[in-house]
């Protein structure tokens, strides 16, 4: 790949762009032609509408989409999940009927892994497939299926034999979300919203084609999946911006972004809205307040020098260093930030934290907060299970004896919650 | 670069670390801080000439390797980590500071050569105040005093700094009557000057040697421009605070992975204890805590060599996260080691003391954390 220089692919992207682009394309024309060309994923190969550029150039590419205004190719939500394990683990015959479609943004995903009895325990899914004439039959309970409303395929996680071992029964499939047998439906938080959803799957059908990897492969495709979402989990945190500019394109993006995003438009506010609080200080005149201001010190040193230790993670990987720690700190920092954040806001708000809604102090968004911040403790992995994930993988602690990976699943104990 | 070391910089801390080891072994730190002096003039003048390490930051007009903070920074990280027991922190960071901050040219010519060689000692002001204008230290010109730069010292300073074995003193001093940051200059005294008596202080951190000095009428001359001290004094202060929280991260490693490496040795119940989630939650608490302060540590000696004008703010906003990062993992080792970590001979009470040193000197958390409040929500 040594023919890739940064003058090289700079000079090439921007030539494309200026021969392609146009705000007055429809997005989906637009996208198909970014496909075509491989300057939408150009890190991808180049049978698979990439270019093999190395991920160390993606940002030359990225300034210059930004410098004319280009749109890029659809990148929100679990389709991207969806596309990197299909990439990793998928046929051809997967990559030839979703990718395509995953870049134009015209198909939705979810993911189907959580149940009712095995959270933490993903691996501990109970969901059965079973293969009856020439096709799968699935039976079973997911729930946190963010956008299941209107996805058209889900990431599913499936047990196939109760004889083997937890990890060795499951296996992995795409499913037809628009089937009789998938029923959705909202699951309401304590802070009203409905984000998630409930899955409930009857006698649903698969295609014996749209198995992922072989049967019995389940938790190693489960785990390239996690993996990504877990790299990701930073991006999807922020909140996508579309572009405010004129033009057909950028309509259509507005749309897409509106619906894709409308789930998580309570995330700034379980994050603890820490740009709030030295505003917040001022105006309910606490900031002379020796106790608060010591409180609002230690919650602003805790987030800049989350912040920092990001930024080192980020530096190491833009070197192509090994990762060190401070790579796999940002999720359980932003929990201490979240809770810290939750408590100063409080603090601030005295009587009118016994408030919510619209007539609340800066239009419910403090009682937001107050009623966000423990999903942030526990969504896409609690902190224990971070706790646990840097001890053994980090620092190289050993794992806690195991008392359900030696013995059939079916003789392993398990909730009963249906 | 705030965020990554350059390859050089990350050669140069392994190699300091490498001879940090081989010449700093906690035999040698257990020996040193029974002496009273603390440290060996040989065996520091050898180390120096190795490695050049007063000189890191002196620029190379005055016979110094001319690097910045973030080499300095280094250099502390690994002091910590190694628990040197050398006056580096007095004469490379306070004294050397103090001279680049307030010093004239010729001033300057004449003092920081020796200091790069590594034969100067030297401290400057009472450590444990941070504030310029606590000082009570006078200082009366004698007789044409005025047209030669000479003065009389009269007062004490405590909690100095390697002050009983320092060659050359950096002192900072008030004119009589003047208040506040007014009237105050820095003077330098050889150690040996008539009328000077210093006293080593007892420390709880035995590798940390602090002294008392009372000066009756003692001679000084005049470092800097007489009454315009306040200033460098602060910069100082500030490079100081930016200086000790590199080292407390250093400190703070070397308790968390030797209580690492304690837990996976240790057996109880029939199993490693690094296999109880509860042990595994602490570990994995403490490197964050670790990561965080280092990342503020590093973060701040960049914003020194940038010149950020906010730097008087981050370091604050490093020693606090120091303070505490280094306390709590001091905390966490002697736990995790159990009732060994308790006892004189177990290693972890040296690092544990230098944490709790460390925590107090140049202000504690609270003080940095208001002085962070100040500049960032006046």
């Amino acid at each position: 790949m040594s023919e890739f220089t940064e003058d090289s692919v700079r000079a090439e992207v921007r030539a494309w762009l200026e021969a392609n682009w146009s705000s007055e394309l429809g997005l989906v024309e637009w996208r198909n032609k970014l496909a075509d060309s491989g300057w939408g994923v150009p890190t991808w190969p180049q049978q698979w509408y990439g270019r093999d550029l190395p991920q160390a150039l993606q940002p030359v590419v990225d300034e210059e989409f930004s410098r004319i205004g280009a749109i890029g190719v659809a990148k929100a939500g679990i389709r991207t999940l969806a596309a990197a394990t299909i990439l990793a683990h998928g046929t051809d015959l997967h990559k030839e009927k979703f990718l395509r479609r995953i870049l134009t943004g015209e198909d939705t995903w979810c993911q189907l892994f959580s149940e009712p009895g095995s959270g933490s325990d993903v691996a501990g899914a109970v969901t059965r497939a079973e293969m009856r004439g020439n096709k799968w039959v699935v039976n079973g309970q997911k729930v946190w299926t963010t956008s299941a409303h209107h996805a058209h395929w889900g990431l599913l996680l499936a047990r196939t034999d109760w004889d083997k071992t937890k990890h060795k029964g499951l296996s992995y499939f795409i499913i037809d979300m628009h089937q009789p047998g998938v029923k959705v439906q909202p699951l309401k938080q304590m802070n009203g919203h409905a984000s998630f959803n409930q899955v409930f799957i009857t006698d649903a059908e698969v295609q014996p084609e749209f198995l992922v990897a072989n049967v019995g492969d389940g938790w190693a495709v489960t785990t390239t999946t996690l993996m990504h979402e877990r790299r990701g989990a930073d991006g999807l945190r922020t909140w996508a911006m579309g572009s405010d500019r004129k033009g057909r394109a950028y309509d259509e993006e507005r749309a897409e972004i509106a619906t894709t995003m409308e789930p998580y438009k309570w995330y700034p506010q379980r994050a603890g809205r820490v740009d709030l609080i030295l505003q917040r200080a001022r105006e309910t005149g606490h900031l002379a307040d020796p106790v608060v201001r010591q409180e609002i010190a230690k919650l602003l040193i805790l987030s800049k020098t989350g912040e920092w230790t990001a930024r080192r993670a980020r530096a190491a990987q833009a070197l192509g260093r090994p990762q060190g720690p401070e790579g796999s700190l940002g999720k359980l920092v932003s929990s201490h930030v979240a809770r810290a954040a939750a408590r100063v806001h409080t603090q601030l708000s005295g009587a009118d934290a016994l408030l919510s809604g619209p007539a609340s102090t800066l239009g419910g968004t403090i009682a937001e907060i107050l009623v966000s911040v423990p999903a942030t403790s526990i969504a896409g992995g609690t902190d224990e299970i971070q706790r646990n994930i840097i001890s053994e993988r980090v620092l190289k602690m050993p794992k806690e004896p195991s008392v359900d990976t030696d013995k059939p699943y079916r003789d392993v104990p398990r909730n009963t919650v249906g | 670069m705030k965020f990554s070391f350059s390859s050089e910089q990350e050669e140069f801390r392994s190699n300091l670390r490498r001879f940090l080891a081989d010449r700093s072994p906690t035999k040698e730190v257990r020996r040193l801080m029974e002496t009273e002096a603390g440290w060996e003039r040989d065996a520091w003048r050898k180390l120096n000439a190795e490695l050049g390490l007063t000189a890191v930051r002196i620029p190379e007009a005055y016979g110094g390797q001319g690097f910045g903070f973030g080499e300095l920074g280094i250099v502390l990280e690994e002091m910590g980590r190694a628990l040197l027991c050398a006056p580096f922190f007095s004469t490379a960071v306070l004294a050397t500071g103090a001279i680049l901050n307030a010093g004239t040219e010729a001033e300057k010519q004449a003092l920081l050569p020796g200091i790069a060689a590594g034969d100067t000692v030297a401290w400057v002001e009472d450590p444990a105040h941070w504030d310029a204008a606590a000082t009570a230290l006078t200082a009366t010109p004698s007789g044409q005093g005025k047209k030669n730069g000479r003065y009389k010292l009269d007062g004490f300073k405590s909690y100095v700094l390697d002050g009983h074995t320092a060659d050359l003193i950096v002192v900072l001093a008030r004119a009589p009557g003047s208040t506040g940051a007014d009237g105050l200059s820095f003077f330098t005294v050889p150690g040996n000057a008539p009328g000077l008596s210093r006293h080593a202080l007892q420390t709880m951190d035995a590798t940390r040697k602090l002294a008392r000095l009372d000066f009756k009428g003692v001679e000084a001359t005049l470092l800097g421009q007489a009454g315009a001290a306040a200033g460098p004094f602060e910069s100082t202060m500030t490079e100081a605070a930016i200086c000790l929280a590199n080292e407390t991260v250093g400190v703070a490693e070397r308790l968390r992975e030797d209580a690492l490496a304690y837990a996976k040795m240790r057996v109880q119940f029939g199993r490693s204890i690094a296999s109880f989630q509860s042990m595994k939650h602490k570990q994995a608490d403490m490197l964050i805590d670790v990561e965080l302060a280092k990342s503020a540590a590093y973060y701040a000696a960049a914003a020194l060599d940038d010149g950020d004008d906010d730097v008087a703010a981050i370091a604050s906003l490093a020693k606090a996260a120091s303070s505490e990062a280094g306390l709590q993992t001091a905390i966490h080792a002697i736990q995790i080691h159990g009732g060994i970590g308790f006892t004189w001979d177990n290693d972890t009470h040296l690092w544990f003391k230098r944490a709790k040193s460390s925590e107090v000197l140049l202000g504690d958390a609270h003080r940095h954390r208001e002085l962070m409040m100040q500049r960032w929500a006046a």
